[in-house]
C-alpha cells in the first residue's frame, strides 16, 4: 500500500506526571530527587513491597490447590465483600441491613471507569463535577465514558492553600440534579487538603439538597492518617446520611501492589431489590471491556483483609508508611521556616497523604528541576514519599532558593 | 413547574422534621429504571450443570481446557516460572501504560517470529492488555477513533459473543460474512469469498488466526492464501483475533500461518493475542495488541495515541500473567518446557475428537461425523439442533451451548464413550 491509513494520527500530547518521571529517569545528577510519581519509597529511596505482601504470595505459591482459572466476571467474592466491609465499616447498617453491593475492578482507575460507564450508559447521566484541581485522569475518565458536561468545582483556594469551601458549596448549590459529584474520600490529590467534618456534613446538606449523586474516590484509606477507620470517615457519614452512592476504592498504595491492579467499586442503594439487575448491567459492561479481571492481586488482599492476624500486621505497614510521611512533612515544613523562606508553609503539615500543593509556580518547578535535578510537576505537586532524611535539607534549600529568586 | 401534592407535604415535613424529610425525598431510588440485563448464555449452562445431581453428568459449556481428570491444568512451565519469579523479589511499581515491555516484545515476536523484519525494523505498536478482551477493546477504541474507514467491523458468521459488544461498545458498528456452513459443518469457502468481496473498500474486516471460536472450523492454507489476495484488492484492515496459538494444531508457527501469510503478502494487520489457554493464565489476564505501521514515526505516533485511550480505561495493566509470559518465552529452558506442555493439551483435544468420532461409529451412528477431526482447538460445532441438544441435556446430563457446540477440553477419556451414546441416542 503507497499510503498508510493511519498517516494521520497525530502524537498525542505526553501525559505529564509519566514525562517528569522520564526526566528524572534520564537525568544522571547524583543528587536527584523524583517527587512526581505517586508510588511510596523507603527512607532509602526505594520501592517497598509489604513483608505482609511477600509472606501471602509465598504462601500462594505453595498453595497446590491453587489454580489460575477464570475469575467471575465481578471477580473474587470474598475480595469485594471484604474491602466493602473495610471502607464502610463491618457494621455499617447498610451492610447489615443488605444494600451494599461490590465487584473487583482494575484498580481504582477501573472503578471509576466502570461507574462512570454505568451511570453515562444505563442512568443515562451525563454531568460530572470534579475539584478544581483533581487527578488528572478523573476528566479522561468521564469523557471517555460518554459524560458530555464534565466541570469543575472549586477547591484549591491558593491563596489560603487551603480548601475554598465557600467556593465549592456554591459550585454545588448550582450543580443540576443527577449530576454526579467526584469527591476524594481523603488524602486529596493533587492538593493533599482534606474537608474537616464540619465541612463534609455541609457539604452532604447541599448535595441532598440539590439531589447530586456521591462519588467516592478512595485511593489512600489507611496510608493518610495510619487509622482506616478515620480514612473512611466521609464515606461512612454518607451512607449513614440515607445517600445512594458509589465508591471506588484503590489498593495500589495501602498495598503496594500498584501493578496487580487491585481495586474495588462499592455501590450502596436504598432498595436491595435494585442490586441482581444493577449487577447484571456492571456485568455486560464489564465482559465488553476485559471480560473478568485479574486474580493475582485479589487473592492477596482477600487473604490479608480476611485474616485477623494479617490484618493486624497490615494494619503496621501501613501506620510505617503513613507515619513516614507525617515526619517528611514535619521536617519539610521546619526546614523551610528555619531557612525564612517567604510565605506560609504550615499547609505541608496540615495537607495529608502522599501529596502537596506547594504553592510553586511552573516557573519555580522547572527552576528546581533544572537547578537542582528535583522534579515535580508543574502545578507544584510533590510527592512526600520522594524526600527522605537523605535529601530532606537539599528539597527545603531548593525550594526556599526558587520562593526567593523566580517570581511569576 | 407547580408543585405537586406530594412535593408540597414533603417541604412542610422538611421543615418540620429534617429526618423524615430525608426518608420521603430519597423515596425514588436513584436504580429504579435499572433493567435487569440479558443472562449470559454460557454461564447459564454452568450454573444448570452445577444443580444438576446425575454423577455421569459433562459440562461441555466453558471454554477452559480440562486435563484427562477434568480438572483446570496448571502448566509445569508456568509453576516453574512462577518459582522462579519468587525467588527475583521483584518489586511491584507501576508498569508503564503500554505494559510489560519483555512481554510485549516476546508476545509479538512469538506471533510473527522473533526476527521478522517488522519487528527488527520497529514498524510493530504492541501494548499490553487485559487478556485478549482487553486486547480487543484497545483495537475497537483505537480504531473507532482513528480509522479513517467505515467504523464498522465485519465478523465471521458465527464469531466469539463478545466480539459484538466490544465494538458495539465503541460505537461501531457489526456486519457479518458468511463462515460457516451447517451442511458440510465445514468452511464456507465460497460463500466467505463472495461475501468479501462486496465488502466496501477501505474496510475492517475481523478473522480468528486459527481454532475458530465457536466453530473449531479453520480455512485451509490455500484458503488463506485466497483470502489474503481478496482482502488485499478490497483494501481492506485485516485484524486477527489469535487466542489459541500453539492450542490449536500444537506447533506455534503453524498456528500463525495466516498471521504470518497475510504480512509476507504487504497487509498492514491488527492483532490481538490471549495467553490465557496456550499457557493456562486465564485469570491472569495475559494479552497483547498490536498494529503493523507503515514506519517507525507512524508507529510512534500510534504509539501515544493508544496510550491516551489506555489510561482512562485502567491506568496501566496487572503485572503478574504478564511476568510469567516472559519469563517462559525468554528462558530457552522454560519455553522449550512451554512448547512441550502446549502440545500436551493440543494432542490430548486431538485424542479426544479422534476417539469421540470413533465411538459415534461403534455405536452404529450413520451421520457424517468426519468434522469432528477435521475441525480444531477447543470447540466442536457438532451440527446437532437445539432440540437435540435440549434432549442431550435433559436426558443425558450434557450440558452445552443451544448452536451444538461442545468444548472438547470437557471430554476426558472415562467419559468420552457415554458421550458419544449421548449423541447417537438423540441424533440417530
Amino acid at each position: 500500500m503507497a499510503s498508510s491509513r493511519f498517516c494521520e494520527v497525530q502524537q498525542a500530547p505526553p501525559i505529564e506526571v509519566f514525562a517528569v518521571s522520564k526526566a528524572f529517569t534520564d537525568s544522571t545528577h547524583e543528587k536527584k530527587v523524583n517527587l512526581s510519581v505517586g508510588a511510596y519509597r523507603t527512607d532509602e529511596g526505594k520501592p517497598w513491597v509489604l513483608p505482609v505482601v511477600r509472606k501471602v504470595e509465598q504462601e500462594l505459591a505453595a498453595d497446590n490447590t491453587l489454580n489460575h482459572e477464570y475469575l467471575p466476571i465481578l471477580g473474587l467474592e470474598a475480595f469485594s465483600t471484604a474491602a466493602a466491609k473495610m471502607l464502610l465499616g463491618a457494621t455499617h447498617p447498610a451492610i447489615t441491613g443488605g444494600r451494599v453491593t461490590a465487584v473487583q475492578t482494575l484498580s481504582g482507575t477501573g472503578g471509576l471507569r466502570v461507574a462512570a460507564e454505568f451511570l453515562g450508559r444505563v442512568l443515562k447521566y451525563n454531568t460530572a463535577y470534579h475539584s478544581a484541581p483533581t487527578w488528572g485522569n478523573h476528566n479522561l475518565i468521564f469523557k471517555q465514558a460518554g459524560f458530555t458536561n464534565i466541570a469543575p468545582y472549586r477547591y484549591w483556594d491558593g491563596g489560603k492553600r487551603g480548601l475554598n469551601f465557600d467556593g465549592m458549596i456554591e459550585d454545588l448549590s448550582n450543580a443540576p440534579e443527577n449530576s454526579v459529584i467526584i469527591l476524594h474520600a481523603c488524602a486529596h490529590n493533587p492538593t493533599g487538603v482534606d474537608p474537616t467534618q464540619e465541612q463534609w456534613k455541609k457539604i452532604a446538606d447541599v448535595m441532598e439538597k440539590r439531589k447530586l449523586f456521591p462519588l467516592f474516590d478512595s485511593a489512600y484509606q489507611g496510608f493518610a492518617s495510619g487509622d482506616l477507620d478515620n480514612d473512611a470517615w466521609a464515606v461512612r457519614y454518607f451512607a449513614e446520611r440515607g445517600f445512594e452512592m458509589m465508591g471506588t476504592q484503590s489498593f495500589s498504595k495501602n498495598f503496594g501492589l500498584y501493578n496487580e491492579r487491585i481495586g474495588n467499586l462499592m455501590v450502596v442503594v436504598k432498595d436491595t431489590a435494585c442490586i441482581v439487575p444493577m449487577k447484571s448491567q456492571l456485568t455486560l459492561l464489564v465482559r465488553g471491556s476485559y471480560s473478568n479481571p485479574p486474580c493475582h492481586g485479589a487473592r492477596i488482599v482477600s487473604r490479608v483483609l480476611n485474616d485477623p492476624a494479617l490484618f493486624e500486621e497490615w494494619k503496621g505497614c501501613i501506620r510505617t508508611m503513613s507515619g513516614r510521611i507525617i515526619e517528611m512533612r514535619k521536617g519539610l515544613r521546619e526546614r523551610l521556616e528555619k531557612l525564612g523562606t517567604p510565605g506560609t508553609w504550615d499547609h505541608i503539615t496540615a495537607q495529608i497523604g502522599m501529596f502537596s500543593f506547594t504553592g510553586l509556580t511552573a516557573a519555580q518547578a522547572k527552576h528546581i528541576a533544572d537547578k537542582y535535578h528535583i522534579f515535580l510537576l508543574s502545578s507544584g505537586r510533590i510527592n512526600m514519599c520522594g524526600i527522605t532524611t537523605g535529601n530532606i535539607d537539599h528539597v527545603a534549600e531548593a525550594i526556599n532558593d526558587a520562593v526567593c529568586n523566580i517570581t511569576n | 413547574m407547580a408543585l405537586t401534592p406530594v412535593r408540597t407535604i414533603n417541604n412542610l415535613i422538611k421543615n418540620t422534621t429534617p429526618s423524615l424529610y430525608h426518608v420521603a425525598a430519597r423515596a425514588n431510588s436513584w436504580w429504579s429504571g435499572v433493567e435487569m440485563g440479558p443472562p449470559d448464555a454460557i454461564l447459564g449452562v454452568t450454573e444448570a450443570f452445577k444443580r444438576d445431581t446425575n454423577p455421569k453428568k459433562m459440562n461441555l459449556g466453558v471454554g477452559a481446557y480440562r486435563d484427562d481428570s477434568g480438572k483446570p491444568f496448571v502448566l509445569p512451565s508456568v509453576r516453574k516460572a512462577e518459582e522462579l519469579i519468587l525467588s527475583q523479589k521483584l518489586d511491584k511499581e507501576y508498569l508503564p501504560i503500554s505494559g510489560n515491555a519483555e512481554f510485549c516484545k516476546k508476545a509479538i515476536g512469538l506471533a510473527l517470529g522473533d526476527d521478522h523484519p517488522a519487528l527488527t525494523d520497529g514498524l510493530n505498536v504492541t501494548v499490553q492488555g487485559i487478556s485478549g478482551t482487553g486486547a480487543l477493546r484497545i483495537g475497537s477504541t483505537f480504531l473507532s477513533k482513528f480509522f479513517p474507514g467505515p467504523k464498522t467491523v465485519w465478523l465471521p458468521a458465527p464469531t466469539w459473543g463478545n466480539h459484538v459488544p466490544i465494538f458495539k461498545h465503541v460505537n461501531m458498528d457489526v456486519q457479518q460474512y458468511r463462515y460457516y456452513d451447517p451442511n458440510t459443518c465445514g468452511f464456507n469457502f465460497t460463500g466467505a469469498l463472495e461475501d468479501i468481496r462486496k465488502i466496501p473498500e477501505n474496510s475492517l474486516i475481523m478473522l480468528h488466526a486459527c481454532a475458530h471460536n465457536p466453530t473449531g472450523v479453520d480455512p485451509k492454507d490455500e484458503h488463506w492464501d485466497e483470502l489474503s489476495k481478496v482482502i488485499k484488492e478490497r483494501k481492506l484492515l485485516p485484524f486477527f483475533d489469535m487466542a489459541y496459538q500453539g492450542f490449536a494444531s500444537g506447533d506455534v508457527a503453524k498456528d500463525a500461518y495466516a498471521v504470518r501469510k497475510f504480512l509476507a503478502d504487504g497487509h498492514k494487520i491488527c492483532l490481538s493475542q490471549s495467553f490465557s489457554k496456550n499457557m493456562g493464565l486465564y485469570g491472569e489476564r495475559a494479552g497483547a495488541f498490536s498494529i503493523i505501521c507503515n514506519d517507525k514515526d507512524e508507529a510512534a505516533r500510534v504509539l501515544s495515541q493508544v496510550k491516551i485511550l489506555i489510561r482512562p480505561l485502567y491506568s496501566n495493566p496487572p503485572l503478574h500473567g504478564s511476568r510469567i509470559v516472559a519469563t517462559i518465552l525468554n528462558t530457552p529452558e522454560l519455553h522449550s518446557i512451554w512448547l512441550n506442555d502446549v502440545k500436551g493439551m493440543a494432542d490430548r483435544i486431538i485424542a479426544m475428537r479422534s476417539k469421540l468420532k470413533a465411538n459415534l461409529e461403534k455405536e452404529g451412528s450413520v451421520r457424517n461425523w468426519t468434522h469432528i477431526t477435521e475441525q480444531i482447538g477447543m470447540f466442536c460445532f457438532t451440527g446437532m439442533t437445539p432440540q437435540q441438544v435440549e434432549k442431550l441435556t435433559k436426558e443425558h446430563s450434557v450440558y452445552l451451548t443451544k448452536d451444538g457446540r461442545i468444548s472438547v477440553a470437557g471430554i476426558a477419556s472415562t467419559n468420552v464413550d457415554y458421550l458419544a451414546h449421548a449423541m447417537h441416542q438423540v441424533t440417530k
